[in-house]
């Protein structure tokens, strides 16, 4: 078939190029240029080079001592609340109304704490764990147990692991939720007349079902707990210590607090690295998995290749992508 | 393996105390007996889903009592009820491999592994399914598929009775014939009672030793399906079975005679003089009725069009306002659209109220 050439085609694409231009690349690019110098001030610059960089990966400098700690924290954070929030996630979903006006009941109180804005969430937390005017705080105080995530390193983890969960269980509750309405009665029918147990009505059809909204699930819920910041500086404003110092917190206070200008730089860049490796590999493991198990269902030969699922970085903050 | 009874069941889906006209399912008292091979034939929203989720125990009657064998089972839960169902799309379980899902009632059941193995193989034998059995169910085609939704049904050994919920819907024509007939092999190696639920009457017939045909949440008549074709009980079936179907003509009958616009058709047997207030028809195949040359002791028609069915031809006629299905003779011709109506007398049918009468030899 011939093609018509015009070149001209190219500016229906200026306006977008533009727009990103302005709104991504030249920021980025800012960023990329500030992290390769240092500044004393008066706006004057100096070239450093990669200098930045190999101090951030070195844990024997301050600020690579600095970044690893809260980056191992911030892991650590990840990890806990995803090994709390998806399984309580499903238990909620499953244990949900099918039908009835309970129905709207429950999803009504579910996306309630998804509504409030992170320091609003931050702020009911803060004055909720107070020992002396908390209700939180007041009572465990109270029954004796010497609770204070002021001073208790301990104390201050188990409360911004209660408040994420507090927020953010509803998520994944929701997300499942959808992936159980979509199973057909059939299957349910099938399944009591196969005489499976509830257990196994679980394992074999409802988990295998939610597999897809599950993995969305989690990458929303990494994505979003590895950059979290808002709620703990609100409430533990990264103490005791530097206990519950997140990489966000601490990039806050190297940037804005100490105006380390090219420090802060070339910390974001490896922060923003590593969430986007961290998603792409989640989102290629996944639409792999998708795109394989497709072809196969419509009767193609397992031997035909895939199309190729190209994970553009784009891809990563549209996971919604995903659902479809 | 049993006898199932029901004893005046009936399911109302606006509750007990709507008005019986509201049933999904009016009271039906019948026996299926061990072993048979069943069709329930009726058209969409008949009912006869309800009465196969009735049997299996998906819905709980809101009238009646099931029973296995003599025993109430009404109150049971499926699980517990010891039938196996097959609906009408494929239910696989993802995660497992072909031979897994056969397995899986079996399974869920405590049976041992060697006895599982056995009875998986020979299933798989039985619906070609055997080069699949350590592939992933989800990997097939959805004939397959249906298929293993099949052989999950038909796995178990020791079930009252296995029914079918439209199985075949979603599988291409050609390869329904060859599963059709694997179905009724497989009832007679097996020994399974198996009930049928189909609105397609080849699918019914060919199936079937006994055909149910179901009618606005009611058993109109079962029977062989020789049986549903010369002596419909109802004018549903006979307008339902067969195709064309009947001829329903509205009629005055008394004694051995029925009129037709005064024109009078002589009857096999005395049907001496019906209850007045009820709506009187005459009911004939168009298999029954030929046309002729018009002549004066003949019924007279007009033609409208022929169907060439091929080996057979039909005249669309009408008589008066009723319009009526005749067949017509090899060799018959006739100049202009009147013709006359032969009627067979021993296929001549009198209906009260669409009920069959049976008249008096």
């Amino acid at each position: 078939m011939d093609k018509t050439i015009n070149q001209k085609a190219w500016f229906l694409v200026l306006p977008v190029f533009l727009v990103v231009a302005f709104s991504a690349v030249l920021p980025l690019m800012t960023v990329v240029n500030y992290s390769m110098q240092d500044t004393f001030g008066n706006n004057q610059f100096f070239w450093n080079g990669v200098g930045w960089f190999k101090e951030l990966l070195d844990p024997s400098t301050d600020l690579g001592g600095r970044f690893l700690a809260s980056l191992g924290r911030n892991l650590f954070f990840s990890a806990v609340i995803l090994a709390i929030e998806v399984p309580l996630g499903i238990v909620v979903a499953l244990s949900m109304p099918r039908e009835g006006w309970s129905v709207a009941a429950c999803l009504v109180i579910l996306a309630l704490p998804l509504l409030i804005p992170w320091n609003v969430v931050g702020t009911i937390w803060q004055i909720f764990g107070r020992p002396d005017i908390g209700l939180l705080g007041y009572v465990l105080n109270h029954l004796g147990f010497n609770y204070n995530y002021v001073s208790n390193e301990v104390d201050a983890w188990v409360t911004v692991i209660v408040m994420d969960v507090w927020h953010w269980t509803s998520l994944v509750a929701l997300l499942c939720y959808a992936g159980l309405k979509s199973i057909p009665d059939a299957y349910y029918q099938a399944a009591q007349i196969d005489g499976a147990s509830r257990w196994a009505v679980f394992k074999a059809i409802q988990l295998p079902k939610m597999n897809r909204v599950l993995l969305i699930a989690v990458l929303l819920r990494f994505m979003d707990s590895f950059m979290i910041y808002t709620e703990p500086f609100v409430v533990t404003g990264g103490g005791p210590g530097n206990s519950t110092t997140f990489v966000s917190i601490e990039l806050v206070k190297i940037a804005l607090g100490q105006f380390d200008l090219g420090k802060a730089a070339a910390l974001s860049l490896v922060y923003n690295l590593i969430i986007l490796i961290v998603c792409w590999v989640f989102y290629t493991v996944m639409t792999n998995a998708g795109t394989e198990r497709k072809a196969v269902a419509q009767g193609e030969p397992a031997a035909e290749p895939k199309p190729a699922a190209a994970p553009k970085p784009a891809g990563v903050l549209k996971p919604k992508e995903g659902v479809a | 393996m049993a006898r199932i009874d029901l004893v005046d069941l009936a399911q109302s889906y606006s509750g007990n105390d709507a008005p019986l006209e509201s049933f999904a399912l009016k009271p039906v008292t019948m026996t299926w007996r061990q072993g048979g091979a069943y069709a329930l034939l009726g058209p969409s929203g008949c009912g006869k889903t309800t009465l196969l989720n009735l049997i299996s125990g998906i819905v709980t009657p809101s009238r009646g009592q099931i029973l296995f064998d003599g025993k109430d089972i009404t109150p049971l839960s499926t699980q517990k009820r010891n039938i196996a169902q097959v609906f009408q799309f494929p239910v696989i379980y993802d995660t497992m491999t072909v031979g897994e899902n056969l397995a899986f009632p079996l399974k869920n059941r405590g049976i041992a592994r060697a006895e599982v193995d056995a009875r998986v193989k020979q299933i798989a034998g039985l619906l070609d399914l055997t080069p699949y059995l350590n592939r992933k169910a989800t990997r097939l085609t959805a004939d397959a598929k249906q298929k293993i939704s099949l052989g999950r049904g038909l796995v178990r050994s020791d079930v009252a009775a296995v029914l079918f919920d439209e199985p075949l819907t979603v599988i291409d024509p050609e390869l329904k014939w060859q599963l059709r007939s694997k179905l009724k092999a497989l009832h007679r190696e097996l020994d399974l009672t198996m009930i049928y639920v189909t609105h397609d009457q080849t699918e019914a017939l060919t199936f079937a030793d006994t055909v149910v045909v179901m009618h606005d949440g009611r058993v109109v008549q079962s029977g062989t399906p020789a049986e549903l074709f010369d002596k419909p009980a109802h004018t549903f079936v006979g307008y339902f079975i067969g195709s064309p179907g009947m001829n329903i003509v509205p009629a005055e009958v008394s004694g051995h005679e029925a009129r037709i616009d005064g024109h009078v058709i002589g009857l096999r047997r005395n049907y001496g003089v019906l209850p007045a207030g009820k709506k009187i028809e005459i009911g004939v195949r168009p298999e029954f009725v030929d046309v002729a040359p018009p002549a004066s002791g003949l019924l007279s028609a007009t033609i409208e069009r022929i169907d060439d069915l091929g080996r057979i031809q039909f005249a669309r006629v009408r008589v008066g306002n009723t319009k009526l299905a005749a067949r017509v003779p090899p060799g018959f011709s006739v100049s202009g659209d009147t013709a006359g109506l032969v009627f067979n007398p021993a296929y001549v049918h009198v209906y009260a109220d669409s009920h069959l009468v049976e008249g008096v030899a």
